[in-house]
């Protein structure tokens, strides 16, 4: 799976925790932009990781601010 | 997606001032400040100013019942345990001024360590000075680099902590969710060590897991158990020995973890093992080693609680009683309780909001009760809860009269 393939499935993923509509691109940022609050990101997080087969531990999450950095992340794991 | 969630922005800062580092925490103050402003008494800053047993005080000037204290058994009054208490005082001191591993191991942590081994049946117990470090310095310590911690993710602070100060992957699962846990741990790649994390009763909304299964689930993986048994010692299981002896899953769980600031009656903390490399951790284990031990008069009480403990099925019999009895009088009130049966010996009433939840505290402590609130982040989903801890010692009137309370002050405040 490529970085678009892996783009295009977390933008469907996120649309129903993407409350307000906000425009997503690869600067958004989900506490900021999104306003993911803790529980909302533990949901989201889960969905991504049942959608990919993968993990994504707290520490990997604590370097991931941006919608960018999450596609990047996954598509990482996508490629090994 | 950071920890950082729920840190606001950083505030601009003007020409010529220096940032104070307490402006993060300007949320909590304003938080705090608005709740004080409506007249309510200040719920964090209790004072009992007279203790007259293990179910009453004078507090803030009022005879009060205590229905918040997670003293389940009731021990603190114990005659034994306070002649041994003071026997300890007079032939040992009043502290150890020392690490364990140095000069901080009397003759009374020796016989601490033996009468959790016979209370769990096990052959290792380690004590440490609190709860707190007991999860802090055994899962930072045995789950390292490359290792991954499996973890509810309603569990305790000091397990989240212990999470932090280690260097192992964290991965959290929603809460008591079987399916969750498993998902997690067959995405964990082959050859990693794997600790998963669980407690036999979840404190906020007096929740028991479901040990048998998680328990089974985490061995097929290869993965090695702790259990958190800080709110079960003493009445769950046969021999008080917790949820996952209840559950009948004991012999497969690698470590328990409990504390002596509730059923036992003082304060500390513990793990017991069966694992045969355990007596390393003594010194591995930083939160053990670098920290000055239990003073002779605690490890003396907690000794003392802990036999009496192995004999206590009438008290715990009791307990059970007072437990439902509550759960079952509330739920006929119409309150809004954390569980629909009773599980332990919490039971969690949850308020519309944390205002609310202040409010009826106070109604309740202006009617001679004392329960704990507890408000975000301590709790799961953003709930305000009046949570109550039953003990042994309250009497079946006492509970009568508590929920005469409960049921007036909840209608002076209009949440029943």
């Amino acid at each position: 799976m490529d970085r678009a393939e892996v783009d295009s499935k977390i933008r469907s993923i996120i649309e129903p925790f993407n409350k307000k509509g906000v425009p997503i691109e690869d600067g958004t940022t989900f506490a900021g932009d999104l306003e993911f609050d803790s529980l909302t990101v533990m949901d989201f997080v889960a969905a991504i990781e049942d959608e990919f087969d993968i993990i994504i531990s707290m520490n990997q999450q604590a370097e991931i601010e941006k919608y960018g950095q999450l596609v990047d992340a996954v598509a990482k794991q996508q490629g090994e | 997606m950071s920890e950082g969630v729920s840190q606001a922005d950083q505030p601009v800062l003007r020409e010529g001032e220096k940032p104070d580092l307490f402006d993060k925490f300007e949320e909590t103050i304003k938080i705090r400040e608005s709740l004080l402003a409506s007249g309510v008494e200040d719920p964090f800053s209790l004072v009992m100013e007279k203790v007259l047993s293990p179910t009453r005080a004078i507090c803030n000037g009022r005879d009060t019942i205590l229905l918040g204290t997670y003293n389940y058994m009731g021990m603190t009054f114990d005659p034994d345990v306070i002649q041994a208490g003071k026997d300890a005082l007079d032939n040992f001191g009043s502290g150890t001024t020392g690490s364990r591993v140095l000069n901080g191991t009397y003759q009374g942590h020796k016989e601490c360590e033996e009468a959790l081994k016979e209370f769990y049946g096990m052959d290792h117990a380690m004590v440490f000075s609190t709860g707190y470090q007991a999860n802090l310095g055994i899962i930072s310590t045995i789950a390292g680099k490359g290792d991954y911690v499996v973890l509810d993710i309603d569990s305790h602070a000091s397990i989240w902590d212990g999470c932090s100060l280690g260097n192992a992957e964290i991965v959290p699962f929603k809460h008591n969710d079987i399916e969750a846990m498993e998902k997690r741990l067959r995405r964990i790649p082959e050859g990693a060590g794997i600790l998963v994390v669980l407690e036999g009763v979840y404190s906020m909304l007096g929740d028991i897991a479901p040990l048998k299964e998680m328990v089974t689930v985490a061995k097929k993986y290869g993965a090695m158990v702790l259990v958190d048994e800080a709110h079960s010692m003493g009445f769950i299981g046969n021999h008080g020995r917790g949820v996952c002896e209840q559950a009948g899953v004991i012999d497969d769980v690698d470590f328990v973890i409990g504390t002596f600031s509730k059923s036992v009656g003082t304060v500390g903390g513990f793990c017991v093992s069966n694992h045969p490399k355990f007596e390393i951790m003594r010194l591995v284990c930083r939160p053990y080693v670098f920290t000055a031990s239990l003073p002779p008069s605690v490890v003396a009480t907690a000794a003392t609680s802990i036999r009496k403990l192995m004999h206590g099925s009438n008290k715990r019999a009791h307990l059970w009683e007072n437990s439902k009895r509550l759960h079952g009088g509330l739920t006929a009130m119409g309150f809004k309780l954390g569980t629909d049966e009773p599980q332990s010996a919490i039971v969690a009433v949850i308020m519309p909001d944390l205002n609310k939840g202040a409010a009826m505290w106070e109604a309740l402590l202006k009617e001679g009760l004392y329960v704990n609130l507890a408000r975000p982040p301590a709790t799961p989903a953003n709930m305000t809860l009046l949570r109550c801890s039953l003990c042994a010692e309250h009497s079946a009137e006492e509970v009568e009269t508590i929920l005469g309370m409960f049921e007036r002050a909840g209608k002076a405040v209009g949440i029943i």
